[in-house]
């Protein structure tokens, strides 16, 4: 059994966002665990995930149904089609517990979302949790809080 | 203010039976005037009390586009009052919400005021003797609001110190408000949380029309309900696998038009409205364990079957929110501009009801509300176009005639076929009430 070293588990940071960004969608579901949860919460240094309101909170159904729809013939909002840029600054690796297979990553990054002449930009903070199981990273859980989460937003369309 | 500035004529003429003019929406001289005017006239929501539950727990906010403060003042009622100091216009208060204690004191020279407004000091006061300040509006301190209404928790306002009584205004239609509060055992709600905020570039009232407008949501919503439905119907699971609750929350807005007809709408005077009046998409919700129970235990058999029974989709409340009882949400369309909207989308937790219940609302807010939902994005994307192609020459007016009938009277609540337009009509027939009724001129 080969564990991730500390590298790895920053590359996989970095190789997820890289997916986003180049819209590998199929690939970047297939990096999570069928029972894991996406969650951006809308209040600062929210807690509860299920009795406040969240921007996100989707589970491998509603990940796969966002990205369906990005490919639909009828997905007005899609047409033209968004298109993201992350940039990453170096992910802290804050827990690597070998025994259990369980790892957790924070990571500070600024996101930018395009569509027709519209741009915008989000600064925020992503919470990794990832597990080691057949041998291959997968993401159990990710937390991303907005710096500016009560602001309001008009379209935020991807994942960040 | 140029073209339609206080000119009753101009703007009754932008009203016609069966279509309006496009100047409602995309012209910035008549959102001035409805900023003056309708949303001086009318009852305008302001928030829950639940959100200032404290003696000076105080809440910011707007109506229309004017600043104010909600506060619970010292006799424990709750006053509105403009967010202006009496001196400099500086804002009192820019937190969204907070507690000022038993007094309000401004930041810029410390003019202090108690929670119900009034002045309660002034420093160097000897500054102003003999300067007449006591003739001064100034020393009235921040001036309240026309009137204001606390009615089963929902604190609406009238900016104008005369118009209509908050029970005329609104009528019968509170019997939404009544159904969604009624849900609680204990007849009490507790908003959850702060608001979605999503900023819309279109006109508020395109959202308000929305409400009711029953023809679109199979069609702008196919993107998100109708993939919802093949991903789930192709998905590899076990016979009789319980539908998710995403997918219940989802799947419905894919019902064919004939369910939107003969769910019927209902329209009450001075433009307020609901849609589901037979049945509605919130209709058929599995079960809470062990709500029933609460409800029967609290109100008997009967009188919670009754309260259960109704499964209204959404009620408008003219001009700017709409509720959705059986799930515990307020969406309210605050006007910026002419062409921006900023939409808050609050939910409510009912009070001695199971905590599931909580959880599907949240899920419903964060699902179809929020900026980074789906459905929302399905319909902003209608809206903005719409703001966008109104600017076309190509024609002037927008057409709301669906199922409409000559000599139709708002004044008469109406129940009728489901995707009528009746009542976008009924709304167009109160704004352009509620617009002049403070122009001068006569009436038409």
């Amino acid at each position: 059994m080969t564990f991730p070293t500390r590298d790895d588990l920053i590359d996989f940071v970095y190789e997820e966002a890289r997916m986003l960004d180049d819209g590998r969608f199929d690939e970047w579901l297939d990096l999570w665990t069928h029972d894991s949860y996406y969650w951006m919460p809308l209040d600062y240094n929210q807690q509860d995930d299920k009795h406040v309101t969240s921007l996100l909170h989707e589970d491998a159904f509603m990940r796969k149904l966002r990205i369906e729809r990005f490919k639909g013939e009828r997905t007005f909002s899609q047409k033209p089609k968004t298109r993201c840029h992350h940039v990453l600054n170096r992910p802290f690796v804050d827990q690597m517990d070998e025994a259990k297979g369980e790892y957790v990553t924070h990571t500070a990054f600024h996101y930018a979302e395009t569509r027709l002449d519209d741009q915008i930009l989000l600064a925020a903070t992503a919470r990794h949790e990832l597990k080691l199981i057949d041998g291959r990273l997968k993401i159990t859980h990710k937390r991303v809080d907005l710096l500016n989460s009560d602001a309001a937003f008009g379209n935020i369309q991807m994942f960040l | 203010m140029s073209r339609y500035a206080s000119d009753r004529k101009a703007i009754e003429a932008l009203v016609r039976p069966t279509e309006v003019h496009r100047d409602i929406y995309i012209d910035q001289d008549v959102f001035e005037l409805e900023m003056k005017h309708l949303f001086a006239n009318t009852w305008v929501f302001v928030g829950h009390d639940s959100q200032t539950p404290n003696k000076g727990d105080y809440f910011t906010t707007e109506i229309g586009t004017q600043p104010v403060i909600m506060v619970r003042h010292s006799d424990n009622e709750i006053y509105v009052l403009h967010n202006r100091c009496p001196h400099k216009g500086t804002k009192i208060a820019i937190d969204r919400s907070g507690n000022t204690g038993k007094f309000f004191r401004c930041p810029y020279h410390a003019w202090s005021f108690k929670t119900d407004g009034c002045l309660l000091a002034i420093p160097l006061r000897k500054g102003y003797k003999d300067t007449g300040l006591e003739e001064s509006e100034s020393v009235r301190g921040m001036a309240p609001v026309g009137a204001v209404k606390n009615y089963r928790g929902f604190v609406f306002a009238r900016l104008n110190a005369d118009g209509p009584d908050f029970e005329t205004f609104f009528g019968d239609s509170l019997s939404s408000i009544d159904n969604m509060v009624d849900r609680s055992p204990e007849g009490r709600l507790e908003v959850a949380g702060p608001p979605l905020r999503y900023m819309h570039r279109c006109n508020w009232k395109m959202l308000v029309e929305n409400q009711t407008d029953t023809c679109h949501p199979m069609v702008a919503h196919e993107s998100s309900a109708g993939t919802a439905i093949q991903l789930w119907e192709a998905m590899d699971k076990p016979e009789g696998t319980k539908k998710p609750m995403a997918m219940e929350v989802i799947a419905p807005f894919m019902s064919p038009y004939e369910f939107f007809e003969n769910m019927g709408i209902r329209t009450w005077p001075n433009g307020h409205g609901h849609t589901g009046v037979h049945h509605s998409i919130h209709s058929d919700y599995s079960a809470i364990p062990g709500y029933y129970e609460q409800m029967v235990e609290a109100y008997g058999e009967e009188r919670a079957q009754a309260i259960l029974g109704e499964n209204r989709h959404n009620t408008v409340y003219f001009p700017n929110i709409m509720i959705k009882g059986p799930i515990q949400q307020l969406r309210l369309f605050k006007p910026v501009a002419a062409n921006r909207t900023l939409v808050e989308s609050y939910i409510y937790r009912l009070v001695g009801a199971p905590d599931m219940l909580l959880e599907r609302t949240a899920m419903y807010n964060r699902l179809i509300n929020a900026p980074t939902s789906m459905v929302g994005h399905d319909d902003l994307e209608m809206y903005e176009r719409a703001q966008e192609g109104l600017h076309s020459d190509g024609l002037e007016w927008v057409n709301v005639q669906r199922l409409y009938t000559p000599g139709e009277d708002f004044d008469e609540i109406a129940v009728e076929n489901g995707t009528t337009e009746r009542q976008m009509r009924n709304q167009f027939h109160a704004w352009s009430k509620y617009m002049t009724m403070t122009m001068e001129g006569d009436a038409r």
